[in-house]
């Protein structure tokens, strides 16, 4: 085996669009879990139990799950029941919705480390339910979580290639595209491989400083 | 502090009406269970508008469940609670943020927003609660600010400040919605020894210049004598006993308030 300089720079126009499909897909995928997150676990601290028990179940369901399976599902079975989306749209949702199970225990858990003195003063000065969770809680607890939030765009990355299960031509399937045109298979995967240390390493050291400055 | 001072003029002026000692708080047999553990027992006390009434007693005896129950962060399991004449429990959600409005709390964590500069700290609640436009809450943090010796710290966050300018800025907080009951829950209690006398200075102004009735939970018992009409002595969720401060403090009637007194000054 021997590594050919030529098949990488064959191989980068195929890397450049497969980088663009991940990183719509991270993008996307990492906002949906983020405002997904949020509201499962408002609603979770709703006082009705006929809110907070379905959502419990559906959410739990959704966590111990596979994201593959949850994809396949969206994808093949969907248009059946006549909805169809394009197989990025399908695998972007599917990514934020599978997260946003794992955000929503995140904010629970910053929204349980705010003191319960900044809640009494907040009745103490009156203030309406929503503004105590808008100017109070909230912006305490999600700079709070910021880097835990961080630590799941991450996980994101490293699990877009599931989209090529579904036809998707993120980096993953764009290596794999050209190793079958080209009968060349070390140089491109190589490559990706290479992407994805590129972007999560510094991501990484990234929210280290974050959580440095942000949890106190 | 004379008679034209921010403080005055700002809160004499408010909606309040005039000092004619009347009943503004009432409790009837309030009683108040954690567990098995009794904190507050049958108890009956009021508060006449005005008054400066200090409530001392050794720890876990009720005193800052009387306060927290007024402020509404806890409920009575017995008993019924009355301000200004209306229902503070029962009482329907409505009602209760009515009453709210008149009574505001000091804690002795001070409790303010991290997340918010000083200014905001003071005008978020004139603002959303009150309605009032914001650049005249701001007018008002300010005075109230110069008024607790922390003008130039507006801008500041909370964090940047010592316990005590916290604690000072926590007045402030509590003064700007003009409250016609200030309650005080151990103020002074997390500061270090060098800043307790800043807090209690801007207390005690504030009760010689306004008409806010002040209830107050303390420790320091020369503050409690400066500033209180009556003092109520606390001891396992009753009171054995009250009266002036020149009373309390100098001739006790009570073995358990002598031993208390003895064991604190």
């Amino acid at each position: 085996m021997t590594w050919d300089w030529n098949a990488v720079s064959d191989f980068m126009p195929y890397f450049w669009d497969g980088l663009v499909v991940s990183l719509q897909a991270l993008l996307f995928g990492s906002l949906i879990s983020f405002g997904l997150g949020l509201v499962w676990a408002l609603l979770m601290r709703t006082p009705s139990r006929w809110v907070r028990w379905p959502v419990g179940v559906v959410t739990e369901f959704v966590r111990d799950t596979p994201l593959l399976v949850q994809l396949f599902f969206l994808f093949y079975v969907l248009p059946e029941w006549g909805l169809t989306f394009s197989a990025l749209t399908t695998g972007v949702f599917a990514i934020g919705l599978h997260y946003s199970t794992y955000t929503m225990q995140v904010y629970r858990a910053g929204i349980e480390a705010v003191p319960v003195g900044q809640w009494e003063a907040a009745t103490a000065l009156n203030l309406p339910v929503r503004r105590t969770w808008t100017a109070v809680i909230l912006p305490q607890a999600i700079r709070r979580v910021v880097p835990a939030l961080g630590n799941y765009v991450i996980a994101m990355l490293k699990d877009t290639p599931i989209l090529m299960a579904i036809t998707v031509l993120e980096l993953l399937g764009q290596a794999r595209l050209f190793s079958q045109q080209h009968f060349q298979f070390t140089e491109p995967i190589t490559v990706i491989g290479v992407a994805f240390i590129v972007i999560s390493y510094p991501a990484s050291l990234l929210i280290r400083a974050l959580e440095r400055r942000l949890v106190r | 502090m004379s008679a034209d001072t921010p403080l005055t003029k700002d809160l004499d002026a408010h909606a309040n009406p005039p000092v004619d000692g009347s009943e503004l708080i009432r409790l009837d047999h309030v009683t108040k269970r954690f567990g098995s553990n009794t904190v507050l027992d049958d108890l009956d006390f009021s508060v006449e508008s005005g008054k400066h009434v200090t409530l001392i007693g050794p720890s876990g005896s009720g005193k800052t469940t009387i306060l927290r129950l007024l402020m509404t962060l806890t409920e009575p399991d017995e008993g019924t609670i009355t301000v200004d004449g209306e229902r503070l429990y029962p009482a329907p959600e409505k009602q209760v943020r009515e009453i709210r409005k008149k009574i505001g709390m000091v804690f002795q964590q001070f409790n303010l927003f991290p997340n918010m500069t000083v200014l905001r700290n003071i005008t978020e609640a004139p603002v959303t609660v009150l309605g009032m436009p914001r650049d005249e809450a701001e007018a008002r943090a300010l005075e109230l600010l110069g008024l607790v010796g922390l003008a130039d710290k507006a801008g500041a966050r909370p964090t940047q400040l010592s316990g005590g300018q916290q604690q000072r800025v926590a007045i402030a907080r509590a003064l700007a919605m003009r409250p016609r009951v200030l309650l005080l829950d151990e103020v002074t209690s997390a500061l270090d020894p060098e800043l307790v006398a800043g807090v209690l200075d801007v207390l005690r102004d504030i009760a010689r210049t306004t008409d806010i009735t002040m209830l107050c939970v303390t420790h320091e018992m020369n503050f409690a004598r400066d500033i209180s009409d009556q003092v109520l002595m606390f001891d396992s969720g009753k009171v054995i006993e009250s009266g002036p401060p020149e009373r309390i403090f100098g001739d006790p009637e009570h073995q358990r308030t002598r031993e208390f007194l003895g064991a604190i000054l």
